[in-house]
């Protein structure tokens, strides 16, 4: 690991200050439970960490504006468990309740979830974030892509986002508040991320020196809100494919839906498509089923993963069905 | 002559009991100190230079930069100037340095100049080279008996490169006391290593001492000091005798330090009508490194009267592979187990039926197996939850019923122990054996405690230090016949000199006595006896040791060869590929079991191990790179609480088996889950999962092939 300087922030503004104007230049730390290994791994080099843990701003879940705001550094273990989001955000819940293992969901932060680097065995074994080698040839076109995306996967991207509040969260029309050397913005979490375009842009569209400060995530009165993760192992192991869909009813029909799924695309991949599929519709198995079917349009697979599309067809139709048997919110 | 053989039943007060293990509570309070947590006062940190091409020429090395950093204490060449690597990770130079970051720090600066030459690191492609010369071997007249068989089934079986993955990794702590060397391993073979290090370190064995209390896991890896080990004990003499501790990150143990080898087959199997088995033919292949991976057992456990085998061992340009539990019997077993069940599958026979049919096939344990696939039925109740091929329910979940049969060797290995009574009666059990999780510690109390008729705490014992009476390496599963063969040995030698000398004071002759509930005394007698304490007394001033010795192939208390049965019912969802395990029974003997409660346990590891690689476990190797992609924890899934199901265990005891002797039990329950979990998904999915790990990827598209060209499987 290159030796690095370790500085920590109690006010936003603090942390803006330690944080470099050149990107890579200095990481920030919250839950570690990324950061740290990247670093060990040699997959970072930082020359300086900023901790962010010690900015109090930057916890808690409160109500606000009808919905609730949720700061960066609330643990993904009091997200899962906080009755304010069991309640009015079920899918929200689940989606951070089956998140790795209870040490993990412990250390863990919002904030961390959301800004997490990919998983891709190409990017965690040295190979550059979109695992080429020198000669800039893709390894995961090439090589053993089992894991890698199906959908928005025209390249040189082919990772799959870890994230898996993210789908929940843009589901939900959530919001994500960002502090930096100009102050403060905010934009919808769907569009925080992007598809990268080369080895040195990032999965986001966070900037040198801007910070994750809270995610607003508004009411989400008459809607039916369920996360569905297909996960080869009962706990501790990341979803191979995963689907959170918010679904806003008149009667017993669906009004209007947001379906999103992870684990498939280098971004959260919301789907039009399905949620057209849905609009108008009843929930029942049919209508569920082809609205997985239609999340899938354009899906490719790579050589090795075409059976994620079937995985994220039925992420989409039980995490329906689930929707389904919610009472409203 | 002294009667060394095993008590009858009713006399049995701690043997064959289920009794919890010693060392629980220092593992679970933190207390019992592995390998990896021992600190040595002015302990340097060494790290090893691994090779990242799968397949090169060393062309030069620079380590002037390492060697001037500050803290850097040894950088040492393993591999110079024109070595050829074989896989990546191999070990090409070591350094020593005051803290853990210093040392990859040096690592980091040393350069190294590889000529790269090309590598194949797959192996699922039998035409890559050949290791060595393919076997081949014809029995019978297999022609002949295909043609005239009632019915032939075809199939392609397979198990991928899988890795030991011990939760403590590979390592050692190495110091030199003048030209004495101390080494704190994590290793199989506690009495052996140091004979290992003699010749390259240059210093006779004796000079070697070597200590380890408690493994974080083996399972047929650690047997050697490995060049790791001989390196950390040669940094530690270049940094002055200093203390050197090095232990395997996790992806060099994923990578280096052993694995399984692959074996996939292409087997056609004959029976007549009414389903007697009658012909066997494979041609298999499997790797797992350069010199290729060991031979399946094939056919596995059934003897058929035909057959026609071929085998091709393939040299990858893989980290190579080691003994894993029961070297080949699981790939042997998976391939086989699944082809009869394929075959059966065929003729609409419960395989049950079908295996039963079969039985006398299996040679002398015949009747063993039955009774074990009896019992076993009973169990996972069989009759009432088996169906024909294809969950014909409704819905994405199927369920489904599997079976098979495995065996093993198991005899004891050769093992000396020093047992010592002291005057004020405290009782010593000494031994250079190791105890890898299993209750080496506690079954050595068993058997001398219930030899001398004490409690099992009133025997103190010792072992994991090469200083003590040598025994055997733990592999093969022939501790437990060795070691309580050793110990009882020595327990009963010691009681008879004992009575030898308490005879006169009893006005008894020593023949007469016998050693019960803490006394010594006439046979029957309660009258007529003294305490433990006060019968030790007469030894006088010196304590009494002896020495029990347990020799190769000595079998009046040891045996070998066992046979277990497994079934197994599983659950799978067919839209997403994911396979649940609902419940395993196994059905196993190893004749005379020392302590019930632990050898159960040993069957619970193994089904939990078993699950684990029939579901999960592949060393993902990369083509283009030659690396391996999941060498960490992440991608390289074991098995947790949630995913094991039920488990269930029933030892086979009492008369047949006792009388049997001491067998070895570590491998054998480890052999049939992924056949018995292969075949519960054929007979739910109603289709064949041709490779192992059993992943969603391969059960859709196993799913998904169902009704093409191999429609009769």
């Amino acid at each position: 690991m290159q030796a690095f300087e370790y500085a920590s922030a109690t006010t936003k503004q603090q942390a803006v200050s330690l944080l470099s104007s050149t990107m890579g230049d200095a990481e920030i730390l919250a839950g570690g439970t990324d950061i740290l290994s990247l670093m060990k791994d040699d997959i970072v080099a930082p020359k300086r960490l900023v901790n962010i843990k010690e900015i109090k701003e930057l916890g808690g879940i409160r109500a606000a504006g009808g919905g609730l705001r949720i700061g960066a550094l609330v643990t993904i273990e009091e997200l899962a468990e906080s009755p304010a989001v069991r309640q009015a955000y079920p899918g929200l819940a689940q989606a951070a309740a089956e998140i790795a293992g209870p040490q993990i969901r412990h250390m863990a932060t919002v904030g961390g979830n959301l800004c997490q680097r990919p998983r891709c065995w190409y990017f965690r074994n040295g190979f550059g974030l979109l695992g080429q080698s020198k000669d800039g040839k893709s390894l995961v076109l090439e090589g053993d892509n089992r894991y890698h995306a199906i959908l928005g996967n025209s390249g040189p991207a082919y990772f799959v986002h870890p994230s898996s509040l993210a789908p929940a969260l843009i589901a939900l029309n959530a919001r994500v508040r960002i502090f930096g050397p100009g102050g403060e913005r905010d934009l919808p979490v769907e569009e925080f991320y992007s598809i990268p375009k080369s080895a040195s842009d990032r999965e986001n569209v966070l900037q040198a020196q801007e910070v994750v400060t809270e995610v607003m995530v508004p009411a989400a009165r008459g809607v039916r809100g369920a996360t569905y993760e297909v996960r080869q192992k009962d706990a501790f192991d990341w979803p191979l494919a995963l689907a959170s869909v918010a679904l806003k009813m008149s009667g017993a029909k669906v009004q209007s839906a947001r379906v999103v799924m992870g684990h498939v695309a280098p971004v959260p991949w919301r789907s039009q498509e399905a949620e057209q599929a849905l609009v108008g519709k009843s929930l029942d198995e049919t209508s569920a089923k082809a609205a997985g079917e239609a999340a899938v349009t354009g899906a490719r697979d790579l050589g090795h993963n075409a059976y994620k599309i079937q995985l994220a067809k039925v992420a989409v139709k039980r995490a329906i069905l689930q929707a389904a048997k919610r009472t409203l919110a | 002559m002294p009667d060394y053989k095993w008590p009858e039943a009713a006399k049995r007060t701690l043997i064959g009991k289920r009794i919890t293990r010693l060392d629980g509570p220092d593992k679970v309070s933190g207390r019992a100190k592995y390998t990896y947590d021992i600190k040595r006062p002015g302990m340097l940190y060494g790290k090893i230079l691994r090779s990242p091409h799968a397949h090169a020429k060393i062309v030069s090395i620079d380590t002037s930069a390492a060697e001037k950093m500050a803290g850097v204490m040894a950088v040492k060449i393993i591999q110079g100037p024109g070595k050829e690597i074989l896989w990546a990770g191999d070990e090409i130079a070591a350094v020593a340095a005051v803290d853990e970051p210093t040392a990859e720090d040096a690592i980091r600066a040393i350069k190294v100049e590889y000529e790269r030459l090309p590598h194949q690191v797959i192996d699922t492609n039998p035409k890559v080279p050949e290791a060595k010369t393919p076997v081949e071997e014809t029995k019978g007249d297999p022609e002949k008996a295909f043609k005239e068989a009632g019915v032939v089934s075809e199939g392609l079986y397979g198990s991928n490169v899988m890795t030991h993955c011990c939760l403590e990794t590979h390592g050692s702590i190495s110091e030199w006391q003048g030209d004495k060397l101390l080494v704190h391993i994590s290793t199989q073979n506690v009495s052996g290593v140091a004979g290992q290090m003699a010749g390259p370190l240059k210093v006779p064995a004796t000079d070697i001492h070597l200590k380890m209390d408690h493994i974080g896991g083996g399972f047929g890896s650690k047997f050697g000091p490995d060049r790791w080990g001989i390196e950390t004990a040669l940094i530690s003499k270049m940094a002055g005798g200093k203390p050197v501790k090095i232990m395997l990150e996790r992806n060099a143990e994923q990578a280096v330090a052993g694995s399984r080898p692959s074996a996939y087959a292409r087997v056609k199997v004959a029976a007549k009508k009414d389903g007697t088995l009658t012909a066997w033919q494979s041609e298999s292949w499997g790797s797992g490194g350069p010199s290729g991976g060991g031979q399946p057992p094939l056919p596995y456990v059934f003897v058929f009267p035909n057959h026609k085998k071929h085998h091709t061992a393939i040299a990858t340009n893989v980290g190579p592979t080691r003994a894993w539990r029961a070297p080949n019997h699981p790939q042997g077993c998976l391939i086989t187990m699944a082809a009869l069940e394929d075959l059966a599958a065929q003729l609409n026979m419960d395989p049950l039926d079908f295996f039963l049919k079969n039985i006398e096939m299996t040679g002398q344990r015949a009747e063993n197996y039955r009774e074990e696939l009896l019992k076993g039925a009973e169990l996972i109740q069989w009759k009432k939850n088996w169906h024909p091929r294809g969950d014909k329910t409704a819905g994405p979940i199927k369920r489904g019923m599997g079976l098979s049969l495995h065996t093993w060797g198991g005899a004891g290995h050769e093992s000396n122990c020093d047992l010592t009574i002291q005057p004020d009666g405290s009782v010593e059990v000494k031994m250079g054996t190791q105890d890898l999780g299993v209750g080496t510690r506690t079954a050595l109390a068993i058997v001398a405690a219930d030899t001398l008729g004490l409690p099992l705490n009133a025997i103190t014992v010792r072992i994991g230090d090469n200083d003590y009476p040598a025994s055997g390496a733990s592999g093969g599963s022939t501790t437990i016949g060795g070691i309580s063969s050793s110990t009882r040995r020595a327990a009963v030698d010691a009681r008879d000199q004992l009575f030898a000398r308490v005879a006169p004071v009893l006005n008894a002759k020593p023949e007469e006595l016998e050693a019960v509930g803490g006394t010594i005394r006439v046979a029957g007698t309660p009258a007529r006896s003294l305490t433990w304490k006060q019968a030790c007394s007469k030894l006088g001033g010196m304590p009494l040791t002896v020495r029990g010795k347990q020799l190769r192939n000595q079998s009046d208390l040891t045996n070998s060869g066992v046979g277990g049965i497994q079934m197994a019912d599983v659950s799978v969802d067919t839209e997403t590929g994911i396979v649940r395990i609902n419940k395993m029974v196994a059905v196993q003997d190893c004749g005379l079991i020392i302590n019930r409660k632990l050898a159960e346990s040993q069957c619970y590891g193994a089904l939990i191990m078993g699950i684990s690689y029939a579901l999960y476990e592949e060393k993902v190797m990369d083509q283009n790179t030659g690396l391996m992609l999941n060498p960490n924890m992440e991608f390289y899934r074991l098995a947790g609480s949630g995913d094991i199901g039920e488990l269930v265990v029933h030892m086979m005891t009492g008369p047949g088996y006792d009388d049997r002797g001491v067998i070895g039990l570590g491998e054998p329950p480890v052999v049939s889950p992924g056949a018995v979990i292969s075949n519960a998904i054929a007979n739910a999915i109603g289709v064949r999962v041709s490779t192992m790990p059993f992943t969603p990827a391969r059960v859709l598209k196993a799913l998904e092939q169902k009704g093409g060209s191999n429609a009769s499987v």
